[in-house]
């Protein structure tokens, strides 16, 4: 059976990771398929996975009672979807629903959580992983907050 | 609109500070408040040459004068295309022109994108929202000779799906197997089945060599900004990053200093600059 390791090494969320540190995460992995339209997670769920993205098109949505849903970011391949996992109390924000057939690696949210504890070496590759597309979608959100095309009279 | 030729000067004799009378050919919306207008020579047929990134100062009599980037296909030289977005009183009268409408056209002026110095390199053209406009000339300069070039990208950014420009044409770039494209709005809809997010999350992604590319960026300067954040961080390098800047241009040539930039006169030295020649004063705010 093939292992997840070579896809989980090619992903650049993970690039570099060290073998020893793949091997634990890959404990924790599994291949998953979402079809249009489905929804990967919904707003108030238990946040017990992450997943990056292989293939495929995904909206973070949030319901506005005047606008219906509003999308507020799509993430693609090469992209990490969920970040709640991470803190407590473990919910989901947003919903995530598919736009494109999506082919992704799930993380089991407690497992990982558990090696993180147990090795705080891998914590910190992880923590300094997620920091960095923190600062990113964050970066991104400001800019989007400036509303740049506007016509500012 | 004026509509005695007797007055002005051929395009031969033309002074720079005189303007050309161009007959309006057709005007249509891209979008809620931007339209494109199509101007043919109202007085000789001598073609209208310009290089990608130049930009003409339309006259409305009797209103004023706008510098507005050319946006048409510099081979096509007997139609004269600008795209612009209704903001000011010369934009709004250009906005109401009709068929067959005369207006006053300068220039061409300014610097060019000097598409011919990324001739076998990777092209990254990054656009922000009317930012596009300037950047087409680019694009139908790359195609029209598309061998010449590495791997090309149009990453395009607008605020919204219906503010999108030249849709039609970005279909039809999209389907082209030699183009990527990609397109992001900063607010996406429920029936908009795109990326959502800004322009500059697109660089990370895009297909390309850094050491070997050239970027043509165009859109707010903020915008700018950012995407010359995420171009070094691929590192693509200051002289291989182009942007198109903007000013209060009113002679455009180099005389009046209303676009003083610095030690640059944006209508002459500029609009075109590759980032090195402008990176002290790019983040200046006093100018």
């Amino acid at each position: 059976m093939q292992t997840l390791e070579p896809i989980l090494a090619e992903h650049p969320f993970l690039q570099g990771l060290a073998p020893e540190y793949m091997q634990l995460l890959v404990s924790c992995a599994s291949n998953v398929r979402f079809n249009s339209g489905e929804y990967i997670f919904q707003t108030g769920q238990a946040a017990d996975k992450f997943y990056i993205v292989r293939q495929g098109k995904v909206a973070l949505e949030t319901p506005s009672p005047t606008h219906g849903e509003l999308t507020i970011l799509t993430v693609g391949p090469g992209d990490v979807l969920g970040w709640s996992w991470l803190v407590s109390p473990y919910r989901w924000h947003f919903d995530a629903r598919v736009l494109e057939v999506t082919r992704a690696i799930a993380f089991d949210a407690r497992c990982l959580r558990d090696k993180c504890d147990a090795n705080h070496d891998l914590g910190y590759e992880m923590m300094k992983r997620f920091a960095q597309v923190f600062i990113e979608r964050l970066e991104a959100t400001r800019l989007q907050l400036l509303d740049v095309y506007a016509v500012h009279t | 609109m004026l509509s005695t030729l007797d007055s002005f000067p051929a395009r031969a004799d033309a002074h720079p500070m005189q303007p050309r009378l161009y007959r309006a050919h057709k005007r249509h919306r891209e979008t809620p408040d931007t339209f494109t207008l199509e101007l043919e020579a109202a007085q000789d047929d001598a073609p209208f040459t310009f290089a990608p990134g130049q930009f003409n100062m339309l006259y409305v009599f009797g209103v004023g004068e706008v510098p507005i980037s050319i946006c048409g296909d510099p081979k096509r030289s007997n139609l004269l295309l600008h795209t612009t977005r209704d903001v000011g009183m010369v934009t709004h009268a250009l906005s109401r022109i009709k068929r067959g409408d005369v207006i006053g056209v300068r220039g061409p002026f300014g610097t060019g994108w000097d598409v011919e110095r990324a001739v076998t390199r990777d092209v990254l053209i990054v656009a922000g929202g009317i930012g596009l406009a300037p950047l087409r000339p680019v694009l139908y300069s790359i195609l029209a000779q598309r061998e010449r070039f590495g791997h090309v990208s149009l990453l395009y950014g607008a605020r919204m799906p219906e503010e999108l420009l030249y849709m039609p044409e970005l279909q039809k770039w999209r389907a082209r197997l030699d183009l990527d494209v990609a397109v992001t709005v900063d607010r996406g809809t429920r029936h908009w089945r795109g990326d959502v997010g800004v322009v500059t999350t697109l660089i990370p992604k895009a297909a390309c060599d850094p050491a070997r590319t050239t970027a043509f960026v165009c859109g707010p300067e903020v915008m700018m900004r950012f995407t010359i954040f995420e171009l070094q961080k691929r590192g693509v390098s200051d002289e291989n990053i182009v942007l198109s800047m903007e000013r209060n241009m009113k002679c455009g040539i180099g005389l009046c200093g209303h676009c003083q930039w610095g030690p640059h006169f944006i209508c002459r030295q500029g609009p075109v600059f590759r980032y090195n020649e402008i990176r002290d004063w790019f983040a200046l705010k006093e100018i």
